[in-house]
């Protein structure tokens, strides 16, 4: 199963330009790690900004700020829409 | 108007008030916002309305010249009564072009305050005076619309807890640039007021203001404007230091030994920080470091609980507070915040609801000064640590106060005897004032 994923326009230039990628998955991290396979260098960003004490973005699935789902072991269905947002913001 | 007063005078004599009154403004003039760098990974990315590193996605931040000149006291005291009085330190090169005339809040010495915190002095750094909006917002947002205005931004946004709402408008419609504020729903009917006066566009968010942050972002992502808290934040939030810049000053060029300031994101507390770092280092004031103390309401209060926790790692939560001006539950500068406190040994709490409206009272029955909610939270923590002894005898202690109370009036209530009218009769008047009067003998008051 595919969810897209949607990318900031700073991170679309390590995906050849595209501003939203089809990855297949069964969670939020499964979704991550075949990211990280099929596009390595937006892959290890995204990893390694998400990564605590201060992660840099934030992901959303479907609207909603995935580490009040259940983090990375939150299930994805098809269809569902992953969205990685700046954590640097607001205040 | 008076019939009689013919009307081609009366505005002549208007347009003269205005010139004599006009903001300072120079739209003609360019500021040149400097460039930024990754404070992460030190990628240069020039001078750009981007808050992130295309690289790592870490935070960019102005990459002052470290050989500039900088200013003495003299030459700073000499200068306009404004927050630009501190330009060196903030991150454009030439003169602002918009929102000259703000900050240079009074600071006020408390002292029925500071025997109530059983220190030596106390002093209430007062932004519920801030120009134009009447919060501290207006200096972040000085900063940003000059970013706006250098980077050619067609239209100024914000996400918004209220104050940010109001001064984004406040300060867009006086440059004459389009304002789009996004704030929760919920927001308190004279925050939506005075950002919907100066015809800025709204909206609302059935949300929390975590979602109209994100929102925000994935906004300025998508139509490229600039939002003074998202891709205008590098310049933004340098805005904040001028706080500890004012205090330093109006101190006589010394430092407090304690600030107690609010936390929402968490960017004032480590702008204050830098701020009075910045001025240790250019040999303006000598240290020690105030300690700083950060508060917060328990229905929002992700930095305080990191804090209690140890921890340096902030946990997100869904805000339920009155205080809804610091109802951020996801703070972007949480982190940077526990540095600060942890960098001059200082402390963070949260206090609750009933304690927020007590600390509006009690401020503004000990100093004269009607804050907001974040106002009461301040106070309130500040009357907890007394409580808990974290003072000494010899501190010298600044609240900073960061939002008028008529913004948030509904949250004190309003005492139905007090106020109940009494005919023009002179005896029912005068027995009432006797009322007044024993009450207050009495200790009622």
């Amino acid at each position: 199963m595919s969810v897209t994923i949607h990318l900031p326009q700073i991170l679309a230039r390590h995906a050849e330009g595209a501003r939203s990628l089809s990855i297949a998955g069964d969670t939020v991290g499964g979704v991550l790690t075949a990211l990280e396979t099929q596009h390595p260098e937006l892959g290890r960003r995204v990893r390694e900004a998400t990564a605590p004490p201060n992660p840099f973005v934030t992901l959303y699935l479907n609207d909603e700020d995935v580490r009040f789902l259940g983090g990375n072991e939150t299930p994805v269905a098809p269809g569902d829409e992953l969205s990685i947002v700046s954590a640097i913001a607001g205040g | 108007m008076s019939k009689n007063v013919p009307k081609r005078a009366a505005e002549r004599k208007l347009r003269d008030v205005t010139t004599v009154q006009a903001p300072p403004q120079s739209p003609t003039v360019t500021t040149r916002p400097i460039d930024l760098v990754c404070e992460h990974c030190g990628e240069p990315a020039g001078a750009t309305a981007t808050a992130v590193c295309a690289e790592c996605l870490g935070p960019l931040v102005p990459q002052y010249d470290p050989d500039r000149r900088l200013p003495g006291a003299a030459e700073i005291a000499g200068r306009e009564g404004s927050l630009w009085r501190y330009r060196e330190w903030l991150p454009f090169e030439g003169a602002p072009a918009l929102s000259r005339d703000t900050g240079w809040t009074p600071l006020i010495d408390a002292p029925a305050l500071a025997e109530r915190l059983g220190v030596e002095r106390a002093w209430i750094k007062n932004d519920t005076v801030s120009h134009p909006s009447l919060s501290f917002k207006d200096r972040v947002v000085s900063a940003a619309i000059n970013a706006a205005h250098g980077l050619g931004c067609e239209v100024f946004a914000c996400a918004s807890t209220g104050n940010l709402g109001n001064a984004v408008a406040a300060h867009a419609a006086r440059a004459g640039i389009p304002a789009v504020v996004l704030v929760p729903a919920d927001l308190e009917p004279s925050k939506i007021r005075a950002t919907t006066v100066h015809g800025a566009h709204l909206i609302r968010i059935l949300g929390t203001y975590d979602d109209v942050n994100r929102l925000a972002v994935q906004l300025a992502d998508r139509y490229g404007w600039g939002v003074a808290n998202v891709n205008l934040r590098p310049y933004y939030a340098e805005g904040s230091k001028t706080v500890a810049f004012e205090i330093a000053e109006q101190l006589g060029w010394r430092l407090p030994s304690a600030v107690i300031a609010p936390m929402a994101g968490g960017s004032l507390l480590s702008k204050l920080y830098k701020g009075f770092n910045e001025f240790v280092d250019a040999g303006l004031v000598e240290g020690p470091l105030p300690r700083l103390a950060g508060a917060q309401a328990t229905g929002c209060a992700p930095i305080a609980r990191a804090f209690e926790r140890g921890s340096v790692t902030v946990e997100p939560v869904v805000p339920a507070t009155i205080a809804r001006s610091l109802a951020i539950g996801a703070p972007a500068d949480g982190v940077r915040a526990l540095a600060a406190i942890r960098g001059t040994g200082g402390t963070a709490a949260h206090v609750s609801d009933e304690q927020v409206v007590e600390g509006i009272r009690i401020l503004a029955e000990t100093t004269g000064v009607f804050g907001e909610s974040a106002g009461g939270v301040t106070a309130a923590v500040a009357l907890a640590l007394a409580d808990r002894g974290w003072f000494t005898p010899e501190d010298e202690v600044v609240l900073t106060i960061t939002g008028h109370g008529l913004k948030t009036p509904d949250l004190v209530a309003v005492d139905e005897e007090a106020t109940t009218p009494v005919r023009p009769r002179l005896k029912e008047v005068a027995d009432f004032a006797k009322t007044l009067i024993d009450r207050t003998a009495q200790g009622a008051f």
